[in-house]
Order: structure tokens, then C-alpha cells, then sequence
């Protein structure tokens, strides 16, 4: 048998977390904006079956940014946790926070143990009854956990498109405006900017994928669940909504 | 023989919570649950949950039951809700044993919503019948104890286009019902009275009155289904399933619906 290398630990964490920071990068972004009229989350994805966005319980969303069959698997987690846990107890016990707490737990376990990290980061976002009340977590690869307010980026530019969103972000912001400050957000990396003249110009409907928490569903559609889907031709009217 | 990872994995996907529960968690089942041998000499006195008609109309289809438990001799719940929705496009009624009966009607209504969840799509109106009869099947060890489940399944199928019901037996038989069906203790009685109130492409509104009506004939023979009752302002439950989903019907209709049965039988002045 041969002797093994020695790596430090600084070592062997920090290529780890250099290997998973890398496949991120590569990805598309993803934008979740809390606002007026609930949470947005707004990916850029040309697939209309392959989500990055996703259901997880009445008020909770979930997205993320990285290698598919990682937070996918992640996300069937979070769905059995969330129903198992409002199975048991009430369908009121079911948080962000402790789905974003389970989360954390798992990416840092597969970042120490597992022979490579994931390659993922996620957000948990939950809607309230008030702007002040929704809450935005973020999850990275190693199991970091942010309590982010107002907005999350993720994914490949992610400071490039959150500068934009910074700058345009305020919490009386309607769907429609929201979702047109994440795409023009998501449209302007350079790569956009090459595919669609200057300016960088919008995302088509067709390469978004969006996704809302009706802050009152309750009152608006009937339903606990918050979470909506928006088609091409919901994106196409909300984008050309007046604020 | 050493599993591949790939069958593990394909092993361990599942969209079903039951199955899921089954594996992680059994002790949260309603079922699965072993029962002292001695509860079979005497039965246990727990609430039963009785009469739920359902039936087509144009359009649709309607489900209602009414609003008594009963245990032994005694009334056990005047309020008891024994149709729930199951999901958008469904709705389903008990009969039987109530505590399970409710916790079976949990187990199914998340059930539906969780493999929405996972696969991003609704399961098909068959696929949630067989659902429900596999877990009516799994409840057999409780039933043959005499703390048996019956439902009553009615949903629109968004594909085909039409409403459909479907009633079980205890061992999970699932069987197609076509214009009307009733199951529980007053089922005979609102059975007959179905057979001359129903007929084909009812309105919404005829159907509601139909169902109120077969439930206040069932409660007037079996003591054990509970009439209209205007003194505590209690009606029936009653859910309709269209294309736009299911919804359910609102109190103030019920009770003018009801008050007007009431008064038509009190102006007729008959004995039965």
C-alpha cells in the first residue's frame, strides 16, 4: 500500500471550497426578491421542465443555482421533510427557518465527509402576512447560512446582477416590477450583452423561469399554497404591466 | 448478492408520501399499528362517521354527508366534517371509524399534494383512486378488528372531461360508480330516495337540492345520520367539482336549500 500525502486541513477545505465555488460559477444566476405583493424568485432557464425553482410548502419556496441532480435531490428532501413534519405536527410548524437549518446540516455534512462537496447554492424563502415578516435565507456549499433582507442573488455573476438589483430594489415594489428588475438584473452579464446588441435589453419570457408567493392567497385564489407558477404567457403580461 | 448504486438510487425514489412514510417513519401510519387481540372479543366505542351520498350532474360532480358521529346509542358530534377536499379536482367522504377515517383523509389529501411537489405535476384521477384504495387495503388489519374506513371518492378528470366517482370496499376494492352512490349506516335510505330525485344533467343548484334532500330521507329512518338542523343552524357538508376545481358550497345556500325541504315536507303534512 502506499503512504497517503499529508494535506492540512486549511489545505484540503480550501480546495474544496475553491472546486465547489468554481462549478457555481459556471451556472446561470438566480434572483428572489421580496416585495409588495409577496416573493419573487426569477431564474434564467431555457428549460421549461428542468425547475430550479420549486414548491416546498404553503408559504415556502425554494431555488437554486449549480448541478441539477445535487438540489434536485435537495429539494425532494426539503418537500418529504416539510410534509413529514406538517404530517405530524401542523401544517403551521413548518418554517423556513427550520427547513433552512435541516439544509445547512446536510451541506455541511457532505462538505466535510462526502468525497466532494456539492456544488450548489440555495435559497429558502418564506412568505408572510408583511414585507417585514418574509424571511430569505441562503445556503452555500458548505453549509453557511444567511438571513438575507430584501433580496438574494445567486449563481455564476452573482455581483454583477446584484448590483443591478441593488440599485433598483425597494420593498413597495409590485410582481410586475420586481420581475422586470430581476430579469433586467439577470440580462446584464456580458454574455447577454453579446447576444442582444447593446444595452444588454431584457431576457425573452422564454429563457425566465419565474415563480411567485402570493403574499394573500388566501384571500386572492382560495388556496394555503402560495407558490405559483408563471408561464411564458403570464411573463410575457406581468413584463408588460405597468408599475 | 451487493446492490448497485444505480438500482439503490432508483430504489429509494419515490413521489409517494405514503411509501416514504412507510420507510422512515411507519410509526406515523393510521394503519400499521398492532392491536391487542383481546379489542376483537368486545369492540371499541368510538365515534363513527356515517352517510355520504355523491353524484354526477351536469357538468360535474357532487358530494355531501352530514354532520353526526355516533357512538353506540349516543350522538357523539353534531359538528363532525365528513367530505374534504382532497385536492383542486377532488373531494372525498368517509364512512366508518372517524378517527381513522380523519387521519386517513390527512394522510391522502398530503399524499396528492406531495407527489404535486415532487413530479411538478397532478396525478391522474385514476392514479389518486388507486392511491386511496391501497391505503383503504393497508387499514384491513383495523377493519377486521371493526374499525373499518369506507370512502367515497369523487374528482373531475381534466383529461377526459367529466366527473367521476368511485366507491371502495374495506379491502381496497376500488369500483366505478356511475350517475350516484351513497356509502354508511343511512346509505340504504338516501340510496332510494336518489333513485327518484336523480336524474341526467342536473343543474348545479338541482343537484345540491337532490343531495340535501336523499340525506334528510336517510336521516329520517337511521338514527344514526343527522338531518338539517335549524335550531343549531347545522347543514350538510356539500362540495361540487367542476372544471374550475372543487368548491364548497356556502351555509346561506344550504340553509335556504334545507328550509325549503323543510317546508315543502311540513305543508305536505304526511306521516312517511
Amino acid at each position: 500500500m502506499t503512504q497517503q500525502f499529508y494535506v492540512s486541513p486549511e489545505q484540503l477545505m480550501k480546495d474544496r471550497a475553491d472546486f465547489a465555488r468554481k462549478g457555481i460559477a459556471r451556472g446561470r444566476s438566480v434572483v428572489v426578491i421580496s416585495c409588495q405583493d409577496g416573493i419573487a424568485l426569477v431564474a434564467e432557464n431555457p428549460s421549461p421542465s428542468l425547475h430550479k425553482i420549486g414548491e416546498i410548502y404553503d408559504k415556502i419556496a425554494f431555488a437554486a443555482v449549480g448541478k441539477y441532480n445535487e438540489f434536485e435531490s435537495l429539494r425532494q428532501a426539503g418537500v418529504r421533510y416539510a410534509d413529514v413534519r406538517g404530517y405530524s405536527y401542523d401544517r403551521e410548524d413548518v418554517t423556513a427557518r427550520g427547513l433552512a437549518s435541516v439544509y445547512a446540516q446536510s451541506l455541511g455534512a457532505v462538505f466535510t465527509a462526502e468525497q466532494k462537496p456539492f456544488e450548489v447554492e440555495l435559497a429558502v424563502a418564506e412568505v408572510g402576512p408583511t414585507p417585514e415578516l418574509d424571511h430569505l435565507y441562503r445556503l452555500t456549499f458548505d453549509g453557511s447560512i444567511a438571513d438575507e433582507h430584501g433580496f438574494i442573488v445567486m449563481g455564476g455573476q452573482a455581483e454583477r446582477v446584484s448590483a443591478v438589483i441593488a440599485e433598483g430594489w425597494r420593498p413597495s415594489l409590485r410582481f410586475a416590477g420586481a420581475v422586470r428588475l430581476a430579469t433586467s438584473g439577470l440580462s446584464s452579464g456580458p454574455d447577454q450583452a453579446a447576444d442582444q446588441g447593446e444595452a444588454g435589453g431584457t431576457l425573452p419570457a422564454k429563457a425566465v423561469e419565474v415563480a411567485v408567493l402570493d403574499r394573500q392567497s388566501e384571500t386572492s385564489r382560495g388556496f394555503r399554497r402560495a407558490f405559483r407558477r408563471l408561464n411564458d404567457v403570464d411573463i410575457t403580461a406581468l413584463l408588460a404591466e405597468e408599475d | 448478492m451487493q446492490e448497485t448504486t444505480a438500482n439503490q438510487v432508483a430504489g429509494n425514489a419515490t413521489s409517494s408520501f405514503t411509501e416514504h412514510l412507510q420507510r422512515d417513519r411507519p410509526d406515523l401510519l393510521p394503519y400499521n399499528r398492532a392491536m391487542p387481540t383481546a379489542a376483537a372479543a368486545a369492540p371499541l366505542q368510538v365515534p363513527h362517521a356515517t352517510t355520504i351520498v355523491a353524484m354526477s350532474y351536469g357538468g360535474g360532480v357532487l358530494m355531501a354527508g352530514d354532520r353526526r358521529a355516533t357512538m353506540g346509542n349516543v350522538i357523539a358530534s353534531r359538528h363532525i366534517e365528513k367530505v374534504f377536499p382532497a385536492d383542486r379536482y377532488s373531494v372525498l367522504g368517509i364512512a366508518g371509524t372517524a378517527g381513522i377515517a380523519i387521519d386517513l383523509t390527512r394522510l391522502f389529501q398530503v399524499e396528492l399534494e406531495h407527489y404535486e411537489k415532487i413530479e411538478g405535476t397532478l396525478l391522474s384521477l385514476d392514479g389518486k383512486a388507486n392511491r386511496l384504495g391501497a391505503m383503504i387495503r393497508g387499514n384491513l388489519p383495523m377493519a377486521l378488528q371493526g374499525l373499518a374506513v369506507v370512502p367515497l371518492f369523487a374528482g373531475f378528470d381534466t383529461i377526459a372531461g367529466v366527473g367521476r366517482l368511485f366507491s371502495y370496499d374495506v379491502t381496497g376494492g376500488r369500483y366505478e360508480e356511475r350517475e350516484h352512490h351513497t356509502v354508511g349506516s343511512g346509505s340504504v335510505f338516501a340510496r332510494g330516495a336518489l333513485k327518484k330525485l336523480w336524474r341526467p344533467n342536473l343543474a348545479e343548484a338541482e343537484a345540491v337540492a337532490v343531495a340535501v334532500e336523499s340525506l334528510y330521507d336517510a336521516a329520517d329512518d337511521d338514527s344514526a345520520t343527522g338531518g338539517p338542523d335549524p335550531v343549531r343552524q347545522l347543514w350538510p357538508v356539500v362540495y361540487t367539482v367542476n372544471r374550475d376545481g372543487a368548491r364548497r358550497i356556502p351555509e346561506s345556500e344550504l340553509a335556504a336549500v334545507a328550509g325549503r325541504i323543510i317546508e315543502a315536507r311540513s305543508a305536505e303534512r304526511r306521516e312517511a
